[in-house]
């Protein structure tokens, strides 16, 4: 069965991704890739009816099952500080993080 | 006999009776540790030498300190003659894969190893209300993301008690290993594919997946949202029974928990079977699995020795007064993996987009002068392999040209899945049986390193339990024999909706009846020079 998924394809991926990767690990998951797609290629193959619905979950929620929606009220953490404590780099309680780079948009 | 070979609901009893002190409970527990362990799960471990391949690694990090300071709690209300709950004095382990304020919080990945949680997850502090104390976090695969526990970034990974060449399964590898070496006597695991029943079922143990919605997901770091069910691991059925009366029920900070009443699971536990009608299925008799070669899904019988522990299983049932229903067709469990690797993926490159060195976790410590650098090399140097491989797949999967093909497809797919269950349990239809019984895994613990970096092989060791995750359905695997090789197989019951009750009181009952049979005898390797 062919490759779907070129080193084209998979470089563009690996950008929307936000990742970079070595040629080895590159070669490793591309491959990984193509066959798990080859794995899944039956899928498609299913005679599924129009009336199937898509299921984004299990259990059917119901209004006695669901607690419903809640008020959208603002409940502050109580130890802000604890949370600020485990970023990489702050400065007055604020976040840092490098520039955002100038990108010209063809 | 060794007091952390007890029972939880043993502990608890001796603890409130004062034969036993919290303390005392928690000291040999870590003795236990100490003795079996090994050295932890770490970045960077270097070396794996041959001490290390005896050993279980089941944790990652221990907390003493913390640990002890509950344990004299606990002592110190008994004294003064509070009831504490019903975990007195019990000692647990949690996977680390939920947020537990104090502890590093790290999914076994390195883009997490520094993340000191700042709240704690609501199924831990429901234990921890209860009177148990916390050991420590157990080691998974990274992120959930594997079913032999070998892809933690924190090594040596786990290794089965039973035979430590063998892995314990995963993703809860660590919760399994730990409860079957007597390093704490409950766990609490999440299992988004099977990754509580699977590593379970290899190490000899309980492992119950809840119906979603049973057990909050708050605290949980996400893998699949629509799949991910944290639950117990334990010694015994009626540990899973206790543990589920403390962690079962709504929480406002999760808004996908069922507001239904939790019924006190203890209650009928030992009512038996009398009248019940489980099921078995010829579809769960076969092996499915991916063909490089032919580029085809292909059968195969599963083995000898899975079948006849099944039916064995199923013979005592019956003798106990169940009416075992035969010959079920269900035609659409064989897609549960390739409809898996969709679902899951998507949901998984989701939650993941998360982690980019800004907020908490891991940054990268290259010389970087803008942020999408930041993201990149942050996320390069500090996912493993598996999650690299899942973000990609999702994004596939899941992209606007082939969303259709593949995502949309497998959600309907999921739906008939459901179907073949709804048809099962149906009370006006063909088969109205109270549960199914099937095997929990295809086979028993596999050899370290021979599945790993085969991520479809490795995938199929989830043939058999993924399907209740896709149908959100409560499902609970317990011990029903040994292989010729002695190593522990599993028999796995899948209910309907909120059946836990149920399917405990079911495994319950064939505990009862094999309470003396020459299997149960046997205990791990690791247990044996103790």
């Amino acid at each position: 069965m062919p490759d779907k998924i070129t080193k084209e394809v998979f470089d563009h991926l690996v950008d929307l991704a936000a990742m970079e990767l070595t040629e080895e690990e590159s070669e490793y998951l591309l491959a990984q890739l193509n066959n798990q797609l080859s794995s899944i290629e039956e899928l498609s193959q299913i005679d599924v009816d129009d009336s199937v619905q898509a299921a984004a979950h299990g259990v059917p929620f119901s209004r006695e099952l669901s607690a419903g929606v809640r008020k959208d009220e603002i409940k502050k953490f109580p130890f802000p500080d604890d949370i600020l404590k485990g970023a990489p780099q702050t400065e007055e309680r604020y976040f840092i993080v490098p520039g955002i780079k100038h990108e010209d948009l063809d | 006999m060794n007091i952390c070979d007890l029972k939880a609901y043993e502990i608890a009893a001796l603890i409130k009776s004062r034969e036993l002190s919290a303390v005392e409970v928690l000291e040999a527990n870590l003795d236990r540790i100490s003795n079996v362990d090994g050295r932890s799960g770490m970045l960077d471990a270097g070396e794996i030498t041959k001490e290390d391949e005896a050993t279980v690694h089941a944790f990652i990090s221990v907390s003493e300190e913390r640990a002890r300071k509950q344990a004299a709690d606990v002592d110190k209300r008994i004294a003064e003659g509070e009831q504490v709950g019903p975990l007195t004095g019990v000692p647990f382990s949690v996977k680390d894969i939920f947020a537990v304020k104090g502890t590093f919080s790290t999914a076994a990945s390195r883009i997490l190893a520094n993340f000191n949680a700042p709240y704690t997850a609501t199924a831990v502090k429901k234990m921890e209300k209860a009177g148990g104390v916390m050991l420590g976090k157990v080691n998974l695969d990274e992120f959930t993301y594997g079913s032999s526990s070998e892809s933690s970034a924190f090594q040596p990974h786990p290794r089965n008690p039973w035979d430590t060449s063998k892995v314990t399964g995963g993703s809860s590898g660590g919760s399994a290993a730990a409860v079957a070496a007597g390093e704490g006597a409950l766990s609490l695991g999440t299992d988004t594919g099977g990754s509580i029943r699977q590593p379970a079922a290899f190490c000899g143990v309980v492992g119950m997946k809840p119906t979603y919605g049973r057990v909050s997901r708050y605290g949980l770091i996400a893998f699949g949202s629509s799949l991910d069910c944290p639950g117990p691991v334990s010694r015994d059925v009626r540990d899973a029974a206790l543990m589920m009366n403390v962690i079962a029920g709504p929480d406002h900070k999760d808004n996908t928990t069922a507001v239904l009443p939790v019924p006190d699971y203890l209650h009928d536990l030992e009512a038996g079977v009398k009248g019940m009608r489980i099921g078995l299925s010829s579809d769960y008799f076969k092996i499915t699995y991916f063909d490089h070669e032919k580029g085809e899904l292909q059968e195969q019988p599963i083995p000898d020795s899975i079948k006849r522990s099944v039916e064995k299983t199923a013979d005592a049932l019956s003798n106990m007064g169940a009416e075992i229903v035969e010959d079920i067709q269900m035609p659409y469990q064989k897609y549960g993996i390739p409809v898996y690797f969709v679902i899951s993926r998507v949901e998984a490159a989701s939650n993941l987009h998360r982690f980019d060195g800004v907020k908490y976790g891991y940054r990268s410590e290259q010389v970087i002068d803008n942020l999408k650098d930041l993201y990149r090399k942050t996320r390069n140097e500090g996912f493993g392999q598996e999650p690299k491989l899942r973000i990609l797949m999702g994004m596939y999967v899941s992209a606007a040209q082939f969303s259709e093909q593949y995502y949309q497809q497998a959600l309907r797919v999921r739906s008939l899945i459901r179907s073949d269950f709804d048809t099962l349990f149906d009370a006006n239809g063909k088969h109205r049986v109270d549960a199914l019984l099937t095997p929990t895994t295809p086979s028993s613990a596999f050899p370290v390193g021979d599945v790993y970096g085969d991520s479809v092989l490795m995938q199929y060791a989830d043939q058999f339990t993924v399907n209740a995750n896709h149908a959100g359905l409560p499902s609970l695997t317990f011990p029903a024999g040994l292989d010729d090789k002695k190593m522990p197989l599993g028999a796995q019951l899948i209910g309907p909706d909120f059946s836990e009750a149920k399917l405990l009181r079911i495994a319950r009952a064939y505990e009862i009846t094999t309470d003396n049979a020459a299997w149960r005898s046997e205990k791990p390797q690791v247990l044996k020079n103790l």
